[in-house]
Order: structure tokens, then sequence, then C-alpha cells
């Protein structure tokens, strides 16, 4: 680089300095895609991953308990929910993982301040306002030509893309997205800093329209379900020439305080038939291998059933992480049944900003501690 | 969404040729307060402290010098709605809902849960109409102030009613004594269920609402300590919530009447007297008047500005038209710096471009759901600190529905032929200039709105302005 070039590199990263974060060198680690799939309300995950070898399990769960018989057995101690019946072949291939004992100390248990813990990997006191992945973003910047650094599908709510640097696109679906993209128009941001920032969203609505691309279609079938739409919206994105870093994901209704039996049967079922059809619409698109699958909600659910044929709000919960690259296997501790804290719930026995560790670091390699506020050991869910 | 023809036009009432002069005349009198307030600054304050401004109430406005205008503003303001709210909200009938002692099954509860959600969501289409129709918008934009201060949502409380009560009473403590309104939201039954003060009993503390009345309703975090909370929420001990009358109530035997220390006073304090132990801290005004101050004037409250307001407030028993009457009398309000340096909520939006455009829908449930799908879905804010509003309104996502709404609108509001279009033997430049001026806070962005004015056609003039990125503020 000469002095020139540098100068004006310097320029206009001072410039971008004076709008927000900086933007740092690119990883080329963003070509690997990060797909978070958020199971809102909070599954069950003692149903999810079942210690069906456990008697604790079944004294807690006298109806809710999945009979060991229909467990899908993964070892003698685990097995899936039968719902979960797709996923068996990748845990046996060692490409599913799966989290034990997921959570964060001082649990919350209300479902909107919970989930802003997850999305914000604050600590349970702390009130953050951007998103982990927004910080990331910030940290180390995506190529600029992507359509965006993240796309959300199946909700209104940015989660862990909140905040106002991240280049960030919420798509109820795609070809919904690219019609109304005609009512912004890019016009270089300026003004105050409210209407600065109103600016920069309408350029990057039409910097992602320009870049998205829906008309690929598919020799896999996704599922008429909502889940299989956002799917399919996700194959969409990703099949895209524009390219973004990360998708998250959102599958409604885990907040079973009632019925929960068929309802989280559907779910899941719903839940494996999506990941399946993920699986198969990145492997014809040859991204699979650069993809890593994560799951996270809010919590667990209590272990003692309810009366009403449901669970109550709870704590740390098992978690899915699916993909081409994915060191399979148990991974953590499942929390004891037999010792549940005084309000019924159990303690976690994995933070979830571990598992945020690492994949900043081994699947990304941005540094995590800084991105995390703190340094969380990692598990080995990449392989190397 | 409506159809274009359901747009009912309310009325093109004022004499607008006489505010078209003032616009033309006096547009920028910004550093004299005594003069009249001409256009630009009429539609600053009603856009500010209501839901946008039409042309006749712009033109209401523009004669009055700043002190008029703000003390009509004040003077208008009342205590109980316009428009009667749903009869589900008697509060005579008992509540709905699984009682004490009963066992409901699942259906029984399922269906509860839905008939309390569309209760609520009859009220969301009854307040929006409120606030279309509404003769004082300050009312409603400080009913909706407390609302997303003394946060409470449906989806814990779960009783509609409840939710009513409380906007009920924020309204009818919208302007009138901080300390009051305090009190009255501490023991508001949708507020003791959502911050768990019904769990909270001599012996086993619940902490949460002792923690966000200091932290969220009073003081700001930091302003004291973890001890302070701890001991105010053995204070708070014993306030409840009466099930079979759906209302507050004293439980002298889950009280904790031993003595606590909080701010360094050691007393046998009850909730009431922690409440008005904190109002004697000075640090309360102050943090109600900066709230106020990003509410109403900018994003970053000036702290020597806010010190005088909060002085004020505070020597005035906490009269919240004091601090408001303060704040819209601060140069700061009226500074050119200041204009348009606030996002509009959803609200402000959809009710606002109702107003501006001087039209009234005939049912506002689609435009309440128009609200909530921009993400502000009222009566469940998203947790216990509200709504993060300024720009945190604008992702793509809210940014691409606010637009298609407005849009929506325009094609709608310029088939029913609002004040927006010149009638025949109008000046059209010099109107067209008027309601730019009116519906616009800053000079537009695009070349759309100039061109729809250089080709006299009002219709492409409503849809390029209302479609305008600078039509987001306010």
């Amino acid at each position: 680089m000469d002095r020139r070039d540098f100068l004006k590199a310097t320029a206009a990263s001072l410039t971008i300095l004076g709008s927000g974060y900086a933007r740092a060198e690119t990883p080329a680690q963003y070509q690997r895609l990060l797909v978070l799939v958020e199971l809102k309300g909070g599954n069950d995950g003692l149903n999810t991953v079942v210690p069906y070898a456990d008697a604790a399990y079944y004294a807690l769960r006298p109806k809710l308990a999945i009979a060991r018989d229909n467990v899908v057995q993964l070892t003698d101690r685990v097995g899936l929910h039968p719902a979960l019946e797709p996923l068996a072949p990748a845990f046996r291939e060692g490409r599913l993982a799966i989290l034990q004992g997921v959570g964060y100390p001082a649990p919350n248990l209300s479902h909107f301040r919970s989930i802003e813990i997850w999305d914000t990997a604050a600590p349970s006191d702390r009130y953050l306002a951007d998103g982990w992945l927004t910080r990331t973003f910030a940290s180390a910047a995506t190529p600029r030509a992507f359509a965006a650094d993240g796309v959300v599908i199946g909700s209104n709510d940015m989660g862990p893309l909140a905040g106002n640097s991240a280049r960030a696109l919420a798509l109820a679906n795609a070809e919904q997205f690219l019609q109304r993209a005609r009512l912004a128009k890019a016009e270089t941001p300026t003004g105050n800093a409210a209407l600065a920032h109103i600016l920069r969203t309408e350029n990057d609505v039409v910097q992602a329209a320009t870049r998205l691309d829906v008309s690929r279609s598919f020799a896999t079938a996704f599922p008429s379900t909502p889940f299989g739409y956002v799917v399919r919206t996700a194959c969409h994105v990703a099949a895209s020439p524009g390219g973004v870093a990360c998708l998250r994901l959102t599958l409604n209704g885990f907040d079973t305080h009632t019925g929960q039996a068929a309802t989280q049967a559907r779910l899941l079922g719903e839940l494996a038939q999506g990941l399946i059809a993920l699986q198969g619409g990145l492997q014809e698109l040859g991204r699979w291998d650069d993809t890593l699958v994560l799951t996270y909600a809010e919590f667990g659910r209590r272990p003692r059933e309810n009366s009403s044929g449901g669970t109550d709000h709870g704590t740390a919960s098992a978690h899915f992480v699916l993909g081409g690259r994915v060191a399979g296997g148990l991974h953590g501790v499942a929390p004891d049944l037999a010792r549940l804290g005084g309000d019924g719930n159990v303690t976690h026995t994995l933070d979830f900003r571990s598992v945020y560790a690492s994949v900043l670091e081994d699947w990304w390699s941005v540094p995590a501690n800084g991105v995390l506020g703190g340094r969380f050991g990692k598990i080995p869910i990449v392989r190397v | 969404m409506h159809a274009p023809s359901v747009l009912r036009r309310v009325g093109r009432t004022a004499a607008l040729l006489g505010a078209v002069a003032l616009a033309t005349t006096a547009p920028l009198a910004q550093a004299e307060s005594p003069g009249p307030l001409g256009a630009q600054d009429a539609r600053h304050l009603l856009a500010r402290t209501g839901f946008g401004a039409s042309g006749a109430d712009v033109a209401r406005y523009a004669a009055l010098s700043r002190e008029a205008a703000v003390e009509r503003l004040l003077a208008g303001t009342h205590g109980e709605p316009d428009i009667p709210p749903p009869a589900f909200t008697d509060a005579g009938a008992p509540l709905p809902g699984p009682q004490p002692g009963m066992t409901f099954t699942a259906d029984e509860r399922r269906a509860f849960v839905r008939e309390q959600a569309r209760q609520t969501a009859e009220l969301r289409a009854w307040w929006i109409d409120e606030m279309v129709h509404t003769s004082s918008p300050l009312t409603e934009r400080m009913t909706l102030f407390w609302h997303n201060h003394f946060v409470s949502s449906q989806r814990k409380v779960r009783f509609a009613r409840l939710m009513y009560a409380q906007n009920a009473l924020f309204r009818e403590h919208a302007l009138g004594d901080f300390r009051t309104l305090l009190h009255a939201a501490a023991k508001d039954p949708a507020m003791v269920l959502y911050l768990d003060s019904v769990q909270n009993r001599k012996g086993a503390p619940n902490e949460n609402f002792a923690r966000e009345v200091m932290e969220l309703f009073t003081l700001g975090e930091g302003r004291y300590t973890e001890q302070d909370i701890k001991e105010a929420a053995r204070a708070f001990t014993g306030w409840g919530f009466d099930r079979a009358r759906g209302a507050f109530v004293f439980r002298p035997r889950l009280h904790d009447d031993g003595e606590k220390t909080i701010f360094g006073t050691r007393r046998n304090f009850d909730g009431d007297a922690v409440l008005d132990l904190i109002l004697a801290r000075p640090e309360a005004a102050r943090f109600i008047v900066a709230k106020l101050w990003r509410e109403f004037v900018s994003p970053d409250p000036d702290d020597a500005a806010v010190e005088r307001v909060a002085r004020q407030f505070r020597a005035n028993g906490y009269d919240i038209k004091v601090a408001l009457r303060g704040l819209l009398l601060e140069p700061a309000f009226w500074a050119s710096g200041n204009r348009g340096a606030l996002v509009k909520s959803p609200t402000e939006l959809v009710v606002g471009t109702l107003r501006s455009l001087d039209v009234a829908p005939p049912a506002t449930a689609p435009y309440a759901a128009a609200v909530s799908g921009m993400s502000q879905v009222l009566f469940a804010p998203p947790n216990v600190k509200g709504w993060p509003g300024g720009e945190r309104w604008i992702n793509t996502s809210t940014l691409l529905a606010r637009k298609q709404f407005l849009e929506r609108v325009a094609r709608a509001a310029v088939d029913s032929n609002v004040w927006v279009a010149a009638q025949p033997g109008d000046d059209v430049p010099a109107h067209l200039a008027f309601a730019q001026n009116v519906l616009l806070p800053l000079p537009p962005v695009t070349a759309d709105v100039a061109e729809a004015r250089a080709q006299r056609d009002p219709v492409l003039f409503v849809r390029a302005a209302l479609l305008d990125p600078v039509y987001q503020l306010k």
C-alpha cells in the first residue's frame, strides 16, 4: 500500500468511526454461515433430550414423561423425543452435538427478560442495548459486498442483531421484502442522528434487495409448516449471491403451560423436518460443510410437571448444534434432577456464553472476550 | 387495511389562508418568544406534544405566542377519555377466569387466555380511536408516556380489564402530580401482578418491584444500593391483589414491620413511606424531567436545563404540568438543531398521519394492528423497561412496514380529498408550500416532494411527503 492509499483508507475508516463503530478487517471466516434457531416460548429440554435411565425424571413427570420404549435412544442414558427421530442419523454420524444444561447464573424466569439476556449475552443483572451478533460485527466486520450482516426470519424482533450498527434485515418472506423494498431509496446518510439512521436503514434495504435472489429452485421439498416456510426463505437467502454471515430462524409456540404432550410433539416434529430440509437445501448449494446450526431459547421448563398437563418456566435446557463440521456427541453434563433448587428448577452446568465463545472463535475466528465482555471457557463443537 | 373510499374527511374547518400568510411572512421567527408562532413553530409544538397536526390545527395555533400556545395545550388536558371504553372494562362485574380454589380444565384455561387477548385487541382499537379523535392529544401522549414508564404487560397480567384500569389511572393523573401518580401506580392491580408484588411476603421477599421502582420509575440505575433494594422490598411486603374484588389489598399478616435501613435512615418504613423517601431525593425529579426531555425535546438532555426544570418540578409539589411547561418553554425545545431530531413511534406515525391529513377511519382495529406490525404492541411492551424508542423503532422490517402503511394511506387519502389538495381558487403553490410545512419537520431528503410541488400535483405531493424519510421524524 502506498502512502496515498493509506491516507485515503485512514480517512475512510475515520469517517466510519465518526458514524458509529469502527469496522475492522474482514475475516474470510464469514464465508461460514451461522444459523441460529430460536425455540420461542421456552422449549422443554427434558422431553427433548430425555434422561430415560433416570428414575428422578419419571418421578417428576408421572404424566408427561416419554416412556423408555418410545425414546429414540442415543446412549445408554439419553435419547431423543420420538418426533426428533429424523435427527438421530446425524447424531450417529457425529454431525449432531447435544449441549446439556445450557443456562446462566441467577436465571430470570420472564420470557422477555430472559431472551434479552440470551440475545445480548449480558449477565442477568445488566441491560445491554446491542445484541451479541451486533457487537461481533462491530468488532470484526463482514465484507461490504454482503447483502447484510444477518437476516432475521420468522420474527419481527431483531434479537441478537438488535442495535444500530449491524446491517441486519428482518424478512417475513423474501418475496414480500423484495416487493416492499421498492419503497426504500438509497440516499447519502446525512442530517441529525435519527435521520442518518433512517437513511442508513433505507440503504440496507436497497443493498439487500439488489443482492437477494429468490429465483433459485430447490430439489429439496420444504415442509408446508410455518417453520418449513422459514427454512425455505433461509435457503433462498443463502442461495443469493450477496451472502450473509448469519441467519436467525424462529419457531414459535413452545410456552407449553398446558397440554404439552401434543403441542411439543408437533413442534419438535416441525423442527426436525425443517432442519432436515435446511440441510438438504444447503447441501444442494454446497454449503452444508460451511454451516453451523445452533438452537437456543429463553429457558427450559420446570422439571416437575404442573397440574394442567404442562410445565412452567424453568432454567437451563438442552440444545442442538448441527452441521457438516460439527463435532457431534454429548457435550457437558446433564443437570442433576435429584438436586433441584428451592424454586424447583435445575442449576445450569454450561453457560450459554461458552457456546457463543466457541462459535465466535472456532467458527468465525473472532476473539470472544471483547464481544462477550469476559472470558468463557470454550467447548469443542467444531471439528478441526 | 381499508379500501380507499372508507377514509372519511373530517373537515376543512379553519381559515387556512391566514395560516398560509403567516407561514410565508414569519416562518422562522424562533428567537422572539412574544411574537406569533407562525406555521412552522406551531406544527413543531403540536407534532411534538400530540400526534401530527393538520393544516387547521396549525392555523389555530400559528397566531399565538409560545406562552399562550403552551398554556392552551396544558389547559385543554383532561382526565377522562372522550370516547367511552369497551363494555368489558366495567369495574363493577367480577373478574373473569379461574377463581382461587376452582380447578380449570386446559380447554377452559385456553378459552380464558384467548378471550383476554381478544379483549386486549379491542382495547387497542379503542385507544387508537381515542387518540385519533381526542380534543387533547397531549393527554393521550402523556397517558402513553406513563404506560411506557410504569410498564405492565397484558401478556403477564392477563386481565384486559386491569390493563384498562391502569390506562384510566395514567390518563387521570397524566398531567397531575407525580407523587399521587407514583403511589397509585405502585398499588395498581396490573402493576402488582406484573412486578410480582403478590409474591413479596414477610420472610420471603421478592425484590422485583422494589428494584424497578428505583431503577426505572424514579431514580435511575446507580442511584441506590443493593442493600436499599433488599430493605425496600421488605417494606413493600403485604401488598397484594384481591382476586375476588379485582383490587389492591394490603395483607398485614404478610407485611414485615421490622426496622429497615434505606438511604441510610433506619425506621419501620412501610411501602408508602419508601415511595416518599425516594421522592425526597432530588435525583427523582431530575430522572423524570430528563425522561420527559427525551420524549419531547431531543435525544440528549441538557444537564443544566434539566436541573432548572427539575427544581421547579420539585418546588411545585411534583406538578407534572410545571415540568412540561418548563420544558416546552426551554429555548432548546425550539432550537432549529432539535427540529426533526426525534423518531415518531409507530403510534405517533399511524395516529399522526390520520390527524395530519384530517381523516377518520370508520374502524380503528386495522390501524391498531398496523401499529403492532411496526413493533409497538400497546398494552404489551416488550419488558419492564418498555419500548426503547428513538432509532430503535427503525429496522429494515419496521421501516418497510411503516412505508407500506404510508403508501396505502396516501393512496386512500387523496381519493377522499384531504385538505392538502387545494380547492378551486386556491393559490396552489402557496398552498403546497404550507402543506409541506405542516407535514414535514425538515426539508425533504428526496427530490420527489419538490417535483410534485413543481407539477402542482397534490396526489403526487401527499405520497412524496409521506414517503420521504424526514416524515419518519418529528
